[in-house]
């Protein structure tokens, strides 16, 4: 029970604490790459330190992705051996090609962009950027057909103990990674273009290079704004698709415990999970059905009736995930995207009007806007893993059935702090790298100079 | 050759890659604060594996990922078996991949020094842990008849291990001296073939006294292709001395690389079919036929293996063309 505890403990924190950096650098990525593309393109100057600066950033960012995510990789076979093994002759594949497709191309193309400059032709650079682009969410396809196999099994049959491929294909059209990977790669341009809005908004503030923070801050504007539209609009058909497939999900991020039709939206509801009832709730009529089906009537089954039906499918044992937290993180989740809509509707017609740089106060807004994708990115995430429970596939094996059996309590609790030192560590490394640089702005970034000024004293044995 | 065989062969290959390349850049690591009298002599230590180590390192996530694809069962056992050496592994490569990174970020001294460190103990243990995990996987550890360990942490460490520890550790060492003094110039390159000859001298015994004990503690020598490799192996690294002696850099790290090849085949090939030995009952050690994935997954695997392996192969070596230069004062980047 303990291992069990330890094992979901760590493997949250750490699969969250590797999903702050995954979001910026898939979008990141695409939009230094563009803006690479802009100074081949044109010969302008700027555009290289724009390219250089944000590169930085990047360079910093991804870093710490790469890290933290060698121990994402072995925490399955460390902590979940029983998944592992249940699951493997499905879950490896998309891992293995993960790291043969896309891992090789990012890392090595990454080393050749960092270090290439001067190596390379300008156009030859410019491929190796769109390569580490593109690579990176390539990536993410493919751990989303893995992680999907854990919501929606798909092309598998059930022999020797364990789920055995039968269909390449259907693992990897699976109807939810159709909707996970559009979602979550959008998400991620989401947060790098507030980001680099925000970080533009910042140096407007102060001044500082205005021309090419201003081009920054219209480049990221258009690409956040047509990746935040998108974001919305695939969530509500995957939303749509979920009431199918993880009935039990819905009803839970909805609280919604009665079978109903037309089906109501809870805006807010107080909610009693020992009692499985919303003691005081503000709802809409009709319009859970809405997002349901695009229709104002059908029915939505409420979380009493699936749970009985989840009984008579798999014997006895409660399958409701925790309800309160669920209903909370998904509007958490909606309340961002909103947020987010209207910062980047607000930005475009400041732009538009031409009068951006004297709007300090919204400028000062956007620089705190950053951390917001972040927030909904968690949160979203939170609801599609604690959405699953009990399950850890769904419908085939639950968490508890998953987790190692050889490995003691105490070295999952080594290990589990160990992590967090270390995480906790880098993290307030990183966050004072990405001040500093962010502070410096672009003339330093283009770091030659200072770093071949020798730094006196700096031995390990001293 | 049935897919079993060509996955355990691939994942062998996998093994020598990483091996091979992240072997001369944990080498160079651990070299790091003995070799860079100063911060631009250390600067120009890292810059040498700087577009590297991170290709260098996916070969390890591959055969991960392979091990996890084709033998689920071998990766859940040693995974979780395993443990707490797996623990401080990923904390090194954590440690050292971060330094490399954020070293030059900052001018202070107690920050460089810091992440100096960091790049050395990180390299370090990984070195020394990567020897004593193959020397387990075929000198045998508790596996039970459920496939489960059922030994702890202090049971991965033996005499005969550790001194497999040594072996990676000092061979790690020797390939990145050797490394080092093919990528740089003038002193520095004089200084680490010097650091290589004395390392070398080392290595040599070490790996003796591994083989002696291999042929007590294991069964590898009942296999005579993984004894000619082991023995081929221990003859390289004497070459490679011999070369680096007189002044052939290039010659010594080639016949290195050799000597990293052939022991790795060794341990793979003694370890076949099985691919942990139970110390416990040697009926109960996993094989490439109770740990594998199912015929259709074998062979989905296959058919994307043989077209990515080549190109990947194409393009990490389009990479080591276009660095082929030596490093020098003049281009630093890290």
């Amino acid at each position: 029970m303990t291992e069990l505890i330890l094992s979901r403990l760590q493997f949250a924190v750490i699969t969250s604490y590797h999903f702050l950096f995954v979001p910026l650098t898939l979008g990141l990525g695409v939009l230094v790459a563009m803006m690479e593309t802009f100074y081949v393109k044109t010969g302008n100057e700027m555009y290289k330190k724009m390219t250089k600066f944000w590169g930085k950033l990047f360079l910093i960012n991804f870093a710490m992705g790469v890290v933290t995510g060698i121990v994402q990789e072995f925490q399955f076979g460390m902590n979940w051996s029983e998944y592992s093994r249940f699951v493997g002759d499905i879950f490896g594949a998309p891992l293995a090609i993960e790291a043969l497709l896309a891992f090789f191309l990012e890392s090595t193309f990454l080393g050749l962009w960092v270090f290439g400059w001067d190596k390379l032709s300008k156009k030859v650079h410019l491929i190796t950027i769109w390569i580490v682009a593109i690579a990176s969410n390539l990536s993410a396809f493919f751990i989303l057909v893995a992680n999907s196999f854990m919501q929606e099994p798909v092309g598998y049959i059930l022999r020797n103990g364990r789920a055995e491929m039968t269909d390449f294909l259907a693992l990897i059209t699976n109807p939810h990674v159709l909707y996970q990977f559009p979602h979550t790669v959008l998400s991620g341009f989401v947060t790098a273009g507030f980001f680099v809005m925000g970080v533009s908004a910042y140096h407007l503030v102060k001044k500082n290079h205005l021309d090419l923070f201003k081009r920054s801050f219209h480049i990221a504007l258009i690409f956040g704004l047509i990746s935040i539209l998108g974001v919305t609009g695939v969530g509500h058909l995957q939303g749509m698709h979920l009431v199918g497939s993880q009935p039990m999900k819905m009803a839970a991020a909805e609280a919604h415990w009665e079978t109903e039709n037309p089906a109501g939206l809870s805006l807010f509801a107080s909610i009693d999970e020992q009692g499985q009832k919303n003691n005081f709730e503000i709802k809409i009529p009709a319009l859970l059905s809405f997002l349901s089906y695009n229709s104002f009537t059908g029915e939505v089954k409420g979380i009493h009736e699936l749970q009985n039906k989840a009984v008579q499918d798999y014997g006895p044992g409660n399958y409701v995930p925790p309800v309160t937290s669920l209903f909370w993180s998904f509007r958490i989740m909606l309340t961002a995207g909103i947020w987010l809509v209207l910062m980047a509707m607000l930005g475009l017609y400041f732009f538009k009007s031409k009068n951006l740089e004297q709007k300090t106060w919204f400028l000062k807004l956007m620089l705190w806007t950053i951390p917001v994708p972040y927030i909904a990115n968690i949160a979203g995430w939170f609801l599609a893993e604690v959405g699953r429970q009990p399950w850890i596939v769904y419908g085939l094996q639950t968490v508890e059935a998953g987790v190692s059996t050889s490995v003691p309590a105490l070295y999952m609790l080594i290990a589990f702090l160990g992590f967090l030192l270390v995480y906790a560590c880098l993290a307030v490394v990183d966050i004072y790298l990405m001040a500093k640089y962010i502070k410096k702005g672009p003339e330093e970034a283009d770091r030659d100079e200072h770093l071949n000024s020798e730094v006196k004293g700096a031995s390990l044995w001293t | 050759m049935d897919l079993n065989i060509l996955w355990f062969i691939l994942i062998t290959v996998l093994f020598i890659g990483f091996f091979f390349l992240e072997g001369f850049d944990f080498g160079v690591g651990i070299l790091l604060p003995f070799l860079g009298k100063n911060d631009q002599e250390r600067r120009i230590i890292i810059n040498t594996i700087g577009p590297h180590w991170d290709g260098n390192e996916v070969w390890l996530l591959t055969a991960g990922g392979a091990m996890f694809a084709a033998f689920p069962n071998w990766y859940s056992t040693l995974f979780s078996g395993f443990f707490l050496a797996l623990f401080l592994v990923l904390v090194s490569l954590i440690i050292r991949g971060v330094a490399f990174e954020f070293r030059s970020s900052d001018s202070s001294p107690l920050w460089r020094k810091n992440w100096d460190r960091a790049i050395f103990i990180g390299s370090f243990v990984s070195a020394l842990l990567w020897g004593v995990a193959v020397t387990n996987l075929i000198r045998g550890v508790p596996i039970d008849a459920n496939m489960q360990y059922a030994g702890t942490f202090f049971d991965l460490l033996s005499p005969y291990t550790l001194v497999g520890g040594l072996t990676t550790l000092f061979v790690f060492m020797f390939h990145g001296s050797l490394f080092l003094s093919l990528k740089t110039t003038g002193e520095m390159a004089e200084r680490a073939s010097k650091a290589a000859q004395g390392i070398g001298l080392i290595a040599i015994p070490v790996v003796l006294l591994l083989a002696v004990l291999t042929y007590f503690q294991t069964d590898l020598f009942s296999s005579l292709g993984a004894s000619i490799t082991l023995v081929s192996s221990g003859a390289a690294l004497i070459l490679a001395l011999f070369l680096i002696r007189s002044r052939k850099a290039g010659w010594a790290f080639v016949m290195n690389g050799l000597t990293i090849l052939l022991f790795t085949v060794s341990v793979f090939w003694g370890l076949f079919p099985r691919v942990i030995v139970s110390s416990l009952n040697i009926n109960w050690s996993l094989t490439i036929y109770n740990a594998s994935s199912s015929p259709y997954t074998l062979k989905i695997m296959t058919i994307i293996a043989l077209i990515m392996v080549p190109i990947v192969l194409l393009y990490q070596g389009w990479t080591y063309w276009v660095f082929r230069k030596r490093i020098t004062e003049k281009n630093l980047h890290y």
